[in-house]
């Protein structure tokens, strides 16, 4: 089909590039066909899946209990809070009820994987549209949290915390140490170790009182920044009527000015006690959803602060004491056959759901977390759904590209706070 | 909480009356079965009623019920779960495919847009059809992937795996050369078993 204009011309066609699976700013494996007139995007479809691990079929063939830890692998950026939609709708099913200590403790632990959600999505959008030394900042303040998390599961990442019925243990009493070496002089490990020398919630409650230095730390590189404004103004805008057509959730729909946060809206654990404001931004473009996120993470701060002074009080369980879900104490299991008996039927056979189906969603840091699980009464669950809410966001790039320049893919998906592992599952 | 979800069960009987299944309350959410013939007639009135106003569709996902323990009925289904943001409500909207050999159910994705990735996924994931959608192209699974992996004939180790020939120098797809096994087995208790003195 040769028009005019075009007989003008030397021919020009539409040119496809293919961006990823392997690409620094693709945030893993996501393969991106760009269709680009000259170097606007034309059109933008995603190839998903290569991150697909069938984590919904494999827990088809685990118990409710060995499923636990797959969701932590979901989302390897803030891992625990999906463990929460899960424990959430097994919780439902069950009808058990989370002693209010577990709850607060889910409730920090949450707020906590906010703040270190936030802070890479931050510090990798910034990297990826050309700002180096912002991830370096945020590094810094992630490792304090990984830190902590550490102490309260003994792994950095994948926790594994949360249990249908509470959470596994109670806070530690104290902080692993730094100790002296070749490298580290007694004088620094001193000073390294001074926010240690008490227990968990000393070194966090630290933590949340330096916390809003950084960032405004954060917002003075970038927020009147000209290179990250030019970047980000303007970019990736959408509407508010769009984004509920999209699906989309947290900080996509905030940015776009929709007053919408399940832990207003819709409280699960104890958020209806806490104190704290949901911003929106205004033009639904990069820069207002990036404040938004930087608005989170104090707001996020402010909550862990009220639930440490909360849990500096109020000593209690931290785990159901029906032992068909939770297990019972190391010392009762050694002393009573009855408790003997439920330790081992609970660790071979597991738990049997009730028959039904639970839809339990959270306001997981990057939107609508949620977990449909169906139970016929076995051991295992019949279906597990899993949705999380990169895969909606992720569908809208398409939309939110078009028209824009070929280096405003990068922003556009450090945006949506891409993590393949949330999308593929 | 309960008593707005009596409220939208109420009003789901006044604007649908017999277009849709008895509404049931379980588990602190509202389900509605919907006929395969009314389902785009009445998710279009789910959003677009005011009084109902689910604005967003926050997921959509298949599911095969063929072992499901007791169950007789249709194989596949498509579940919604929708929110409205007006009322602070959710429902699910359950829409069983009529043929379990061919199973086609009526894409929403004209209604809302956030469809489109769900239902290539139920597509890809169970081999439903969704009648309308535009490009139905598989999402998940590998290219040239061969069956549908989430249904319950499938089995959890697949049928092919991947490894690299030397003499070929690329990478080849071979039958599966592990046994499928089952380290705990699936169980369903009869009704009150082990409910004597369950709490310590």
């Amino acid at each position: 089909m040769v028009t005019e204009k075009a007989a003008a011309v030397p021919d020009v066609k539409n040119y496809t590039i293919n961006f990823g699976p392997q690409h620094p700013a693709a945030h893993g494996v996501l393969r991106l066909v760009l269709e680009l007139d000259g170097e606007v995007i034309v059109r933008a479809d995603p190839h998903i899946g290569l991150l697909h691990r069938g984590t919904e079929k494999l827990a088809e063939s685990r118990t409710w209990l060995q499923t636990l830890p797959f969701l932590d692998r979901l989302d390897y950026t803030s891992m625990i809070p999906s463990e929460h939609a899960y424990c959430l709708a097994v919780e439902r099913l069950l009808g058990v009820e989370v002693p209010i200590r577990a709850q607060y403790i889910r409730v920090m632990i949450d707020e906590m994987s906010r703040i270190l959600n936030h802070l890479l999505s931050i510090g990798t959008h910034a990297l990826d549209i050309g700002a180096m030394t912002m991830v370096l900042y945020t590094f810094r303040e992630r490792e304090d949290i990984f830190d902590v998390l550490e102490a309260l599961t003994g792994i950095r990442m994948h926790g594994a915390y949360y249990r249908p019925g509470g959470v596994y243990r109670d806070l530690p009493d104290q902080m692993p140490k730094y100790k002296e070496n070749k490298f580290k002089n007694a004088q620094t490990v001193k000073e390294l170790n001074e926010a240690r020398s008490g227990s968990l919630l000393d070194f966090l409650e630290d933590f949340t009182n330096r916390f809003p230095v950084y960032v405004s730390e954060y917002h003075t590189l970038l927020t009147d920044n000209r290179i990250w404004k030019q970047r980000t103004v303007g970019i990736g805008v959408i509407s508010p009527e769009r984004a509920l057509q999209k699906g989309f959730s947290g900080p996509m729909l905030r940015g776009s000015g929709v007053e919408w946060d399940l832990r207003k809206k819709q409280p699960y654990e104890v958020y209806d006690r806490m104190d704290f404001d949901i911003p929106v931004g205004v033009n639904g473009d990069c820069y207002d959803r990036y404040l938004v996120r930087m608005e989170e993470m104090l707001q996020a701060n402010r909550i862990i602060k009220q639930c440490i002074e909360w849990l500096r009080k109020n000593p209690g369980p931290v785990i159901t004491d029906d032992h068909k879900v939770a297990p019972p104490s190391r010392e009762k299991m050694k002393g009573s056959m009855e408790e003997l008996i439920h330790h081992f039927k609970l660790f071979s056979e597991g738990m049997h759901v009730p028959a039904g189906e639970a839809y339990a969603a959270i306001e997981h840091p990057k939107g609508e977390m949620a977990v449909w699980a169906v139970s016929d009464g076995a051991n295992k669950p019949y279906r597990m759904r899993l949705h999380t809410a990169g895969i909606p966001h992720l569908a809208g790039v398409d939309e939110l590209v078009r028209g824009h320049m070929l280096a405003d893919a990068t922003a556009v998906i450090g945006t949506i706070d891409l993590v393949l592992g949330d999308v593929d599952r | 909480m309960s008593a707005k979800l009596d409220r939208l069960i109420r009003q789901l009987k006044e604007s649908f009356g017999e277009r849709i299944g008895e509404p049931v309350l379980a588990f602190g959410q509202v389900t509605i079965v919907v006929p395969t013939g009314n389902y785009l007639d009445v998710v279009r009135q789910l959003r677009d009623d005011p009084a109902l106003r689910f604005e967003q569709l926050m997921d959509l996902g298949g599911i095969d019920y063929s072992e499901f323990t007791g169950y007789r009925g249709k194989r596949y289904a498509a579940v919604s779960q929708l929110l409205s943001i007006t009322h602070n409500w959710r429902l699910t909207v359950k829409v069983f495919a009529e043929d379990d050999e061919f199973p086609v159910v009526a894409s929403v994705m004209d209604i809302w847009n956030s469809a489109n990735w769900y239902e290539r996924e139920a597509f890809d994931l169970f081999g439903i059809h969704f009648e309308g959608h535009v490009d139905l192209r598989r999402l998940l699974t590998d290219y040239g992937f061969v069956g549908h992996p989430y249904r319950k004939d499938f089995p959890v180790s697949g049928y092919v795996e991947m490894r690299y020939d030397p003499e070929q120098k690329r990478v080849i797809y071979q039958p599966i050369t592990i046994e499928p096994r089952e380290v705990t087995p699936r169980i369903v208790r009869e009704d009150g078993y082990g409910k004597g003195g369950g709490r310590a």
